[in-house]
């Protein structure tokens, strides 16, 4: 079979297309699939997202919907409409500005909406220990779960020494205001 | 690595990448362990939506940043203006670069580290995506590798991180530790006995997500299934890397006791499947990428099993890679109707086998 746009090349790509309901079938080369843009990564891409989206805002009504779709993001001019579309954010501020309508969705996606992991060594000392002592709580669970005993003590004597540093630090900062 | 870092496009192409060597755990069955770190500047809004000024801002700070730490000092760096679209086309084909970074419209780049084990994409979906990929299942030297180069370029570069949500990444569904891991493993005995929809099912039941060999939305072949884990946000880096190493362990066992179940009833027919696999990839004289993908498959299969006479692992993941469409073109010099493509790597494919056969002093 031969590509349906240049109608030189064998045709290595296929797509399903489905408008008003109307299957059709759609066969072309490599070679216009890439210049046309047809690209099942970016397309399917979208979908997911859309996808995932499509079954939030059918409990809103039409005008909630538009409400939310003017929402704006202050710092990139984003509109949440627009990340509805493509899937994509603007930029760090978005997480803030949609916060509202982001905060369901992570948690339609990865089931939790708490970061658990690493962090940049710019934060504040405080809060990475924070985060750092919740982490060894995870562990500590995990290994108690695997009756790893001697690890799981390990671990607490390590807890035990984050907050007693972090109280210190805290103590420290109230003194000095 | 003992290769000396490459300095030019064509010293890295010269060398196989370090996860084609055939090396590793359980290198056998797993090809490649990955593992990719997403990160953004604070400062500059997301690569689809920053001015191209912005972009090169992003690839001129984030490439000064790397080549000041240890990781990638001495690293190579390519600005994708710079280069063809067929190496760029090789450079997908390597795994080094994703297709989105492949389209090389934009300014973007990638820096490979001197053990080439390590890269750094730049201005891709987001602004850094930092690759380790090792050969066989090494997931915990993969994350030791990929964390400490982040730490790295963490003292440099100020991330965009939210205490709540972690790293914040242009897409949602990376947000958080933006990880990946994955492995890329060889599954031919549970396809063959039709049991691969039922571990599949149960992959995904516990949250990982099953990939063909070009990542995202990429077709399964040759038996290849890519296996990440799907969620970034709410679990710790190790947590997700381990229990992506525990289920990759029983999908081994699994595939394991499959293969033993296969060798013991019907073993004369798997032998010939292998071997008339070698034959062909031996003596062909035209073939498609996809059927030199499925014949290494079959090969790859007897090679694990310890069928004596065929060519070594690092042979048959040099030929998956090096038998695509951009390195032919490379290795021919220009441009190939498909039809020449498929008799040019034939001929590749058998001067590859005869060359392994001459080196190993086996002649099957």
């Amino acid at each position: 079979m031969l590509c349906q746009i240049c109608g030189k090349n064998p045709a290595t790509v296929h797509f399903t297309e489905i408008h008003d309901n109307q299957m059709s079938e759609i066969h072309v080369c490599e070679r216009c699939a890439e210049e046309k843009g047809m690209h099942a990564s970016a397309q399917q891409h979208k979908f997911e997202i859309a996808d995932l989206l499509a079954g939030m805002v059918d409990a809103m009504t039409q005008t909630d919907e538009e409400r939310v779709g003017h929402v704006q993001c202050p710092r990139c001019g984003l509109l949440y409409s627009s990340f509805k579309e493509t899937g994509r954010l603007g930029c760090s501020e978005c997480y803030a500005a949609f916060q509202f309508q982001l905060r369901p969705l992570l948690r339609r996606i990865h089931g939790d909406t708490r970061h658990r992991g690493k962090s940049p060594s710019h934060g504040s000392a405080g809060a990475t220990r924070t985060r750092q002592i919740q982490r060894l709580h995870d562990e500590l669970q995990r290994a108690v779960e695997r009756e790893e005993f001697e690890k799981a003590a390990t671990i607490r004597d390590e807890i035990r020494m984050l907050e007693a540093e972090l109280q210190a630090e805290r103590a420290g900062a109230e003194g000095r205001s | 690595m003992s290769t000396p870092a490459p300095r030019t496009i064509d010293e890295l192409f010269a060398s196989p990448s370090p996860w084609l060597l055939g090396e590793g755990p359980h290198a056998e069955m797993v090809l490649s362990t990955r593992i990719r770190l997403a990160r953004n500047l604070r400062e500059v809004p997301f690569t689809h939506r920053a001015r191209e000024e912005q972009l090169q801002g992003v690839l001129a700070s984030v490439s000064a940043a790397a080549q000041g730490s240890v990781a990638f000092r001495d690293g190579l760096l390519l600005r994708m203006n710079d280069v063809s679209s067929t190496d760029r086309q090789v450079l997908v084909e390597r795994h080094l670069v994703s297709h989105e970074l492949g389209d090389g419209a934009r300014p973007r780049g990638i820096l490979v580290a001197p053990d080439a084990r390590l890269s750094l994409m730049i201005n891709e979906e987001d602004h850094l995506r930092l690759q380790a990929l090792t050969p066989g299942f090494q997931l915990s030297e993969a994350w030791a590798l990929g964390d400490a180069a982040d730490d790295e370029l963490d003292q440099a570069l100020e991330f965009a991180f939210s205490e709540e949500i972690g790293y914040l990444t242009a897409c949602p569904t990376n947000a958080g530790t933006g990880l990946r891991a994955s492995v890329l493993i060889h599954l031919p005995a549970l396809v063959l006995l039709e049991e691969i929809q039922r571990v599949l099912k149960s992959i995904m039941q516990v949250g990982l997500n099953v990939r063909g060999l070009y990542g995202e939305h990429s077709e399964v072949m040759g038996n290849l299934f890519q296996i990440s884990n799907q969620t970034t946000l709410g679990r710790s880096e190790r947590d997700s890397i381990e229990s992506l190493e525990r289920v990759t362990r029983q999908i081994i066992e699994t595939e394991e006791r499959a293969r033993e179940r296969m060798m013991r009833d019907a073993r004369v027919q798997i032998e010939d499947k292998v071997w008339r696999a070698y034959g062909t990839l031996r003596y062909c004289r035209s073939i498609h990428s996809r059927e030199v993908i499925n014949l290494c498959s079959a090969v790859r299969l007897g090679v694990a099993m310890g069928l004596p006479g065929l060519c070594p692992l690092r042979v048959l993941n040099e030929l998956l890679v090096l038998t695509q469409p951009a390195h032919l073109q490379r290795l021919q010099g220009g441009e190939l109707a498909p039809a020449d493509r498929n008799i040019v790597r034939a001929d590749f494919v058998r001067e590859r086998l005869a060359a392994a056969e001459r080196d190993t002093g086996v002649n099957p």
